[in-house]
This record gives C-alpha cells, sequence and structure tokens, in this order.
C-alpha cells in the first residue's frame, strides 16, 4: 500500500487532488481512498488531504501517520507543519518551489528523496491562475509512478468539464519539467 | 451490469437511492450528512431523479414532511446527523409507531458539547429506542447496497416500520473509494415500487396517529414490539435476495476469523474493518482472537449473538459512545444483558473508543486486546475502560 498526504492550504485543491488521483487508480482496476482532513477547514488555513493506494480493498479508516510520501503546495507550510517529521525513512518529499534541488536541501533540511517543481510558473502559464493542485498530480506522478499520467484524464474531464484540458496540460507540463534525487542521509 | 466506480461514499448513497427510485425527500443539511441531500437535492433538480424535494428549515420539519409524504403513499427518504437527529427526536417515534417505511441515513456524528461534528455513535444511542430498524454499515459499498436494501425491508407489509442505515461520518461518509454499483434493471427488479396499504386520499378517509387511551396503548406497543422483532425474518430474506443478485452477503453478526478463538472483540460500524487488521495480526502472533461484527442493532440479534458468542471466554465489546454515568458503552450493557442467560459465559469487558473523531488505528484494538486479557485475570478494577484517554 502507498499513503500519501497532500499539504495545502483551504481553497488550493489538496482535497481535489487526492480525489482525482484516486479516480485514476480506480479506473486502473486499483483500491483507492481520497480524503480530506476533517474539519470546518478555512481558506488559507492549513490543511491536509490523504491518499492510499493498494491492489486490494483498503480497512484503514485512520489518519496517515507515517506516509511513504508527502505533497506539498505551498512551501509556506514546510515551517508550520512539518510535513517530512513523520515521513518514512525510504519515503519521498514532493515540493512545490523555484528553488535548485541543493537550495531546497540546505534551506528546509530535507534528507529524503526529494521532487521539485515550479508548479506556481507552470499554474500561472498554463492555467493563467494560481492554482497548483491538479499541477503538482504531475510532479507527484513523477516522482512516484503511482498512476500513469493518461489515467487523470477521465476523472479530469468528470470533474473540470471545460476547463480539464488545461489542467491536463498543467498536470503533464509539470510531470516533464519535475526533477527527482534519491535521499541524502 | 454492474459497475465499478470510484466515488464519495456520500455521493454512492444518493445514487442508491435514485436507483431506489424514492419519490419524496425532505432534508436538512447537517455536517457530515450533507453530501448526501445536498447530492439528492441536484439529482432532482436536474431531472434525474423523479421526486419531490422538500426543502425544511429544520430537522423536527424533515422528519415530519416525510410522514407527510409517506402517508400520501411516496417512498420517502431522508438523512441526518447528531444534532439533526437529536432535533428529530419525538418525531422519530411517532414515525415508527405510525408504521411509515421511510429510509434514513444517519452519518454518524458526536452529540454536542463540547461542539463536535467528528464521527463517533452518540448520535444514535441517543436514539437507540425509537422503534426503527437500525443498520451499521462498514464500507462504501455497504453504505450504497443497504440504502437499497432497506426500502425492501421498511416497505414490506408484514413490516412496515422505518429503517435507519448508519455510516460513520466522515471516515466513512466522506472518503472517496472504489465500489460496484447496481444497475438500474437489477434494482427495479429487486425492488418493486411501494404499494402502501393505506395512505392518505380524501375519496377514501382514513385515520391516521389516534389517540392511544391507556385501555389500548400498552397493546400498540406490544405490537410495535412484535412487529420490530418480526421484521428479522423479511430483513433475512432481503439480504439474502440480493446476495444472491451481487454475491454480496450480509449477516446480522459478521464473524471474521472466528473460529476456536478464545477471545473476540466486538465493534460496530466502519472501525470494525480495522479491528480485523488488528486480529489478522494478532492471529499472526499466535493470539487465539476473532473478531464479531455486529450489523443489525434493531432488532437485536438476540440468537445469532449468542451463538456466536458460544465458547469464547472473553468477549470485548468497543463502543463508540458513552452512556455518562451508566455502565459504559450502549453495546456492552446490551451485550451482557444478552449473554447473562447464558448457562455457560464469557467474561465480557467493555471499551469506549473514538469519540468525537479520536483517530482509531489497528494498535489500539491490539493495545485493547492486550489490556483486556490483564484486566481479565483479575477482578476488573473498572465498571469499563476509556481507551487511550488522558486522566
Amino acid at each position: 500500500m502507498l499513503e500519501i498526504r497532500f499539504h495545502g492550504r483551504g481553497g488550493q485543491g489538496a482535497v481535489t487532488s487526492v480525489e482525482l488521483l484516486a479516480l485514476a487508480a480506480i479506473e486502473e482496476g486499483k483500491f483507492a481512498q481520497g480524503f480530506p482532513s476533517f474539519g470546518p477547514e478555512r481558506r488559507g488555513a492549513p490543511v491536509l488531504a490523504f491518499l492510499r493506494i493498494d491492489d486490494h480493498h483498503i480497512r484503514l479508516r485512520c489518519k496517515i501517520a507515517q506516509p511513504d510520501v508527502v505533497t506539498i503546495l505551498d512551501p509556506s507550510l514546510i515551517r508550520i507543519q512539518k510535513p517530512a517529521a513523520d515521513l518514512k525513512t525510504n519515503g519521498i518529499i514532493v515540493l512545490n518551489t523555484n528553488k535548485s534541488l541543493a537550495e531546497a536541501r540546505q534551506e528546509y533540511g530535507f534528507k529524503h528523496t526529494l521532487a521539485l517543481v515550479d508548479a506556481n510558473h507552470i499554474a500561472r502559464e498554463v492555467l493563467g491562475v494560481l492554482i497548483v493542485n491538479t499541477t503538482m498530480l504531475g510532479a507527484l506522478i513523477k516522482a512516484t509512478g503511482v498512476v500513469k499520467v493518461d489515467s487523470l484524464e477521465h476523472p479530469l474531464r468528470e470533474r473540470f468539464g471545460p476547463m480539464a484540458a488545461k489542467n491536463f496540460a498543467a498536470l503533464k507540463a509539470a510531470y516533464e519539467k519535475t526533477v527527482v534525487e534519491e535521499a541524502r542521509p | 451490469m454492474a459497475k465499478r466506480v470510484g466515488i464519495e461514499v456520500s455521493l454512492a448513497v444518493s445514487h442508491a437511492v435514485q436507483l431506489a427510485r424514492a419519490e419524496a425527500i425532505a432534508a436538512y443539511p447537517i455536517t457530515p450528512q450533507t453530501h448526501i441531500v445536498e447530492h439528492l437535492s441536484s439529482l432532482v433538480a436536474n431531472g434525474d431523479l423523479e421526486a419531490e424535494f422538500i426543502n425544511v428549515e429544520s430537522e423536527h420539519s424533515a422528519i415530519s414532511a416525510c410522514i407527510g409524504t409517506s402517508a400520501a403513499g411516496a417512498r420517502t427518504y431522508t438523512a441526518t446527523s447528531s444534532q439533526g437527529l437529536a432535533l428529530m427526536h419525538e418525531i422519530l417515534f411517532i414515525a415508527s409507531a405510525m408504521r411509515f417505511p421511510i429510509v434514513m441515513a444517519v452519518a454518524n456524528r458526536a452529540l454536542s458539547g463540547p461542539l463536535s461534528i467528528w464521527n463517533d455513535h452518540s448520535d444514535i444511542m441517543g436514539a437507540r429506542d425509537i422503534g426503527w430498524i437500525q443498520v451499521f454499515v462498514e464500507n462504501g459499498q455497504e453504505a450504497f447496497d443497504h440504502s437499497i436494501m432497506a426500502f425492501k425491508i421498511a416497505e414490506h407489509r408484514r413490516v412496515l416500520l422505518p429503517m435507519i442505515v448508519n455510516l460513520d461520518g466522515f471516515i466513512l461518509s466522506h472518503v472517496v473509494e472504489a465500489l460496484e454499483f447496481a444497475d438500474q434493471d437489477t434494482v427495479d427488479r429487486f425492488l418493486p415500487s411501494y404499494s402502501p396499504w393505506h395512505h392518505l386520499d380524501p375519496k377514501k378517509p382514513v385515520t391516521m396517529g389516534a389517540f392511544g387511551m391507556p385501555e389500548i396503548f400498552a397493546e400498540f406497543k406490544m405490537k410495535h414490539q412484535v412487529t420490530l422483532m418480526n421484521s428479522y425474518d423479511q430483513i433475512m430474506k432481503v439480504w439474502q435476495e440480493w446476495g444472491q443478485l451481487t454475491g454480496r452477503d450480509y449477516h446480522p453478526v459478521e464473524h471474521y476469523k472466528t473460529e476456536g478463538a478464545k477471545v473476540l472483540l466486538l465493534t460496530m460500524g466502519c472501525l470494525s474493518e480495522v479491528a480485523e487488521i488488528a486480529v489478522d495480526e494478532l492471529r499472526s502472533a499466535g493470539e487465539s482472537v476473532g473478531l464479531l461484527k455486529l450489523r443489525l442493532w434493531r432488532p437485536f440479534p438476540f440468537a445469532a449473538l449468542r451463538e456466536a458468542i458460544n465458547g469464547a471466554e472473553l468477549v470485548i465489546v468497543c463502543d463508540r459512545a458513552l452512556s455518562v454515568g451508566g455502565v459504559g458503552g450502549p453495546v456492552l450493557a446490551e451485550v451482557r444483558s444478552v449473554l447473562y442467560p447464558m448457562a455457560s459465559r464469557p467474561k465480557v469487558l467493555g471499551y469506549i473508543i473514538g469519540l468525537g473523531g479520536r483517530d482509531v488505528p489497528p494498535e489500539a484494538f491490539k493495545e485493547i486486546f492486550s489490556q483486556a486479557q490483564a484486566e481479565a485475570e483479575q477482578e476488573p478494577s473498572e465498571e469499563f475502560y476509556m481507551y487511550g484517554v488522558r486522566g
């Protein structure tokens, strides 16, 4: 089972991300759970969203305590939520940043495998708005291979209708541009 | 053809209600039930479900309106949670006494206070004695299946009682997961349209909801009791029929790895599957433990539970609600009471878990298992135990 936790802010679409990825995994014949951190979330406040993917029916009904992957939509959350603190040793950090791998490691002290993409830039260029959730899915897929890129097309179309094509383009652009570096323990 | 889909469980429940061709829905939104009724409302507004959706100003009005539409002969549905269920309270008894086969989802949530929107079973335990049929589900598939089956059970002429499908709020209701949708043809063949015994009709006047004078009240209650207990047979028939159609079998008390188990955990709702994981791990470690999952809460499955527990030395009942000042959890009280007449009965210990959204991972059940065994070896130190609660 792969357990992924999204770190975002209310309104950034972290919950939509996990739902889309869960749907893509289910379309591939896998089993998945996508769910929000339950509570009265407010726009701009830190939020979590959770995703589990497995080859069997998933029986857990609790939060993800030790994720395999953390996806950080907004780097300003790193100091508040410390997303890497409970990440598994062989876990992966997927981060939205315009920093280089060396800069990011130095600034945030990340030792895990690190995947970076400037999702803000891609979202502005492709979508015209600074909403990075679908863009970051491209980075996550690049870093983990958890689903095929094409499996997102249908869930995106169902969710976004006429806006799906742009979101899919942003996702693919992020997939191309994401750089991944092995852990530096 | 059945179709495998990924969908939020709340939405799956609304689609089940759509497939069941509900004709009248009256509901007031409350977290975490909201997505069920929001989605039903759009299905009706978009013409995808031919039903009357009655917007009301409170849950008291929602269930009152349901009584009205059911009295008029319509297949009637509603959903609520927590404070909403509490606000319905007085009408819930009337709905069952008047024998209206309303189907309701309760997305289980704590009752305030302190103010909590999170999951536990205290809402439904406050409505334990309302005289409705009540089941608990463990996952999205079960929530979907039982939302359809409930209509067939409730509307049967030997039953004619309202029915609640309990699904855990948030930890089940708000999860996108994989499940199988039955198709419309299958549901139509399984569930014929509702044909009421009596309904409100100016051309054929009837009295509904008449006075119960002291000379008749207790007889009336007796009939309600007998009818609710007798509904058990119809529940079994409907579940079997659905099992034949879908391959998914349901039982009033579900067994998980109980063969030869000296210790039995007992749970209700979607934490049952979490407990299964703990049982798997304990069994691998050589422990003699199994799990009973109570699906049917009303009518209480006396015989099935006695049979399931027979032979065990220790039963650990995990409740999701606290009867403050009482014997602990409502399920514990029930289980002890059911087992008391048995000539040879196991020790029964009660643990309260997962109140107000407290996370319950598999490790919790493993810890409870070892704590309970230690307690059972001596004179228990408490009437019941609040698991993992800071003092």
